[in-house]
């Protein structure tokens, strides 16, 4: 069996599994066993997330959501940046700020909905922040990991041939971590991608994805809720393999710092 | 004397480790006696500390907590059970590799808690949901792992195994098994992470009568901050105690005592 025939037949596989996943749930839709409030059949969810496409709702409810994850993504890249990089580079630092960190880790960004909602009140600046402090955890050990791992017989082989610290930080520093750097922004942007559904669903406001899906049970209206769980997955989706990957190819793979490791 | 060398060394680790708590501690004591805020939504810590007892001495935050980690545990164990036999049988067969990865990698980098509205809907409010739901998304992290365990399994092992004459059932019970654990703990460490994350999120949402995340959610009605960052504080340490204790004791009495990992 060559690898190319063993590839198809996986191939071949996955699609009559999918298929048949399909018809057994469509099956089970128009059995009629069920409420078709509760399990709507598959037309109906694509219609419903046409329909919601082009009158444009899906769009706002994405586009809310979206800018929620960036405004908290960014945020907690500026401030775990730098905080990941001076608690390696300096030692009061880190002794000061790793029991902290350690402390607040475990503590699920969720609990702090509730809390949150009486501090800034319902709506966008709520969610931001827990997308802030969902991805600013990840940021912060990976830089501080990656700074710490850096190749010391680089550094001294960098200082050797007469660089400042200034060139040792941008020119060796920076891009010799920044492989744990990109897994942490890879694995916070998982995070904020969780906890804005979360933070969207407590505390609810009028627009976003986790808001539509939750607001969809109160009317048992399955269908919206199934085409926005497609919508949340496409979009985890793209973020993940198109700007992370890319992220990727341009930065450590050109560089050799890391092989491509499988397809 | 190197035992008081010892001794005092300790101490200053201790000392270390918790100068940071003190100084955060001071500055959120400062801040919430000048009255910048009010004092229902920044309690001083001493009246978070006082909630804190007055709940423990009556056992009201004891109920919570238990009620909170069964449904944690029997949600776990749903997924540890499910999620490394589906593993398993992915990585011994080709079969049920094809058949359940399509399904699996769709199913997967949907945020778990959006799948909740559903199975709010489809098994109705309280225990049954929100149990379901930890299990289902807790058991994808263990399905990964478990998989790429049993793949990993060292090809020579297998087949010396085989050569000295192992039938299917002590191959798998004496090589698979104990070669694929490392892994497969690594699956339910991040199982359970997962699960503890979201438990404390669908606490919220599915109204249940006792738990710790529908303290905190239930204490945001009558402005009880200080009983919201009592349960925080709680939530916090069973995390912490999930990662450290449980999991250190299982590796330890299991994969580093057959060396096959450094503790």
């Amino acid at each position: 069996m060559t690898p190319a025939f063993t590839r198809i037949r996986s191939a071949r596989r996955a699609i009559i599994t999918l298929l048949l996943a399909a018809a057994v749930y469509e099956a089970a839709a128009r059995s009629g066993y069920f409420a078709p409030a509760l399990l709507p059949t598959i037309p109906t969810i694509a219609t419903t997330l046409f329909g919601m496409l082009a009158d444009g709702t899906m769009l706002w409810h994405a586009g809310y959501t979206l800018y929620r994850v960036l405004f908290g993504f960014a945020l907690s890249i500026v401030v775990g940046l730098p905080l990941g990089i001076m608690m390696a580079r300096f030692q009061p630092v880190e002794r000061f700020l790793l029991p902290l960190v350690s402390a607040l880790m475990p503590i699920p960004s969720f609990a702090l909905v509730p809390l949150f909602m009486l501090w800034f009140g319902i709506g966008n600046l709520t969610t931001i922040m827990i997308v802030f402090y969902a991805a600013t955890f990840p940021v912060l050990f990976n830089t501080w990991t990656g700074v710490r791992s850096v190749n010391p017989l680089w550094l001294r082989a960098a200082g050797a041939m007469g660089a400042d610290e200034h060139r040792l930080f941008w020119k060796v520093i920076i891009p010799g971590a920044s492989p744990f750097i990109i897994t942490g922004l890879r694995q916070a942007f998982l995070r904020c991608w969780i906890a804005v559904v979360g933070a969207e669903m407590i505390a609810a406001s009028d627009w976003g994805l986790g808001w539509v899906i939750f607001d969809a049970k109160e009317f048992l209206n399955a269908d919206i809720m199934m085409a926005s769980l497609a919508v949340i997955g496409g979009i985890g989706f793209v973020f993940e393999r198109l700007v992370f990957g890319s992220l990727e190819r341009a930065t450590v793979m050109r560089w050799g710092m890391m092989r491509m490791a499988k397809g | 004397m190197p035992a008081r060398g010892r001794d005092v060394a300790r101490w200053r680790v201790a000392a270390r480790n918790v100068f940071p708590f003190a100084v955060v501690g001071g500055i959120w004591e400062i801040v919430a006696h000048l009255g910048v805020f009010p004092p229902r939504l920044f309690p001083p810590l001493e009246a978070v500390a006082a909630s804190f007892v007055e709940l423990s001495l009556n056992g009201i935050l004891l109920h919570h907590t238990v009620e909170t980690v069964l449904r944690l545990l029997a949600g776990f164990a749903l997924a540890a059970v499910v999620g490394v036999a589906i593993g398993i049988a992915m990585g011994r067969s080709r079969w049920a590799e094809d058949v359940f990865l399509p399904l699996v990698s769709i199913a997967a980098p949907i945020p778990g808690l959006a799948y909740a509205p559903l199975f709010l809907l489809w098994f109705g409010l309280g225990n049954l949901s929100s149990i379901l739901l930890v299990g289902f998304v807790s058991m994808f992290a263990v399905i990964f792992n478990t998989w790429t365990g049993v793949k990993a399994v060292k090809e020579i092992w297998v087949r010396s195994a085989q050569a000295m004459g192992a039938d299917n059932k002590r191959l798998f019970r004496h090589v698979i098994l104990p070669g694929a654990l490392p892994y497969i703990f690594t699956g339910l460490r991040l199982g359970l992470a997962q699960a503890w994350r979201i438990l404390v999120a669908v606490e919220m949402l599915a109204a249940v009568p006792w738990g710790l995340g529908w303290l905190i959610f239930g204490a945001r009605e009558f402005l009880n901050t200080d009983v919201m960052l009592a349960g925080i504080t709680v939530i916090a340490v069973i995390g912490l105690l999930l990662e450290k204790q449980v999991f250190q004791r299982l590796e330890n009495y299991t994969i580093v005592r057959w060396g096959m990992m450094a503790s």
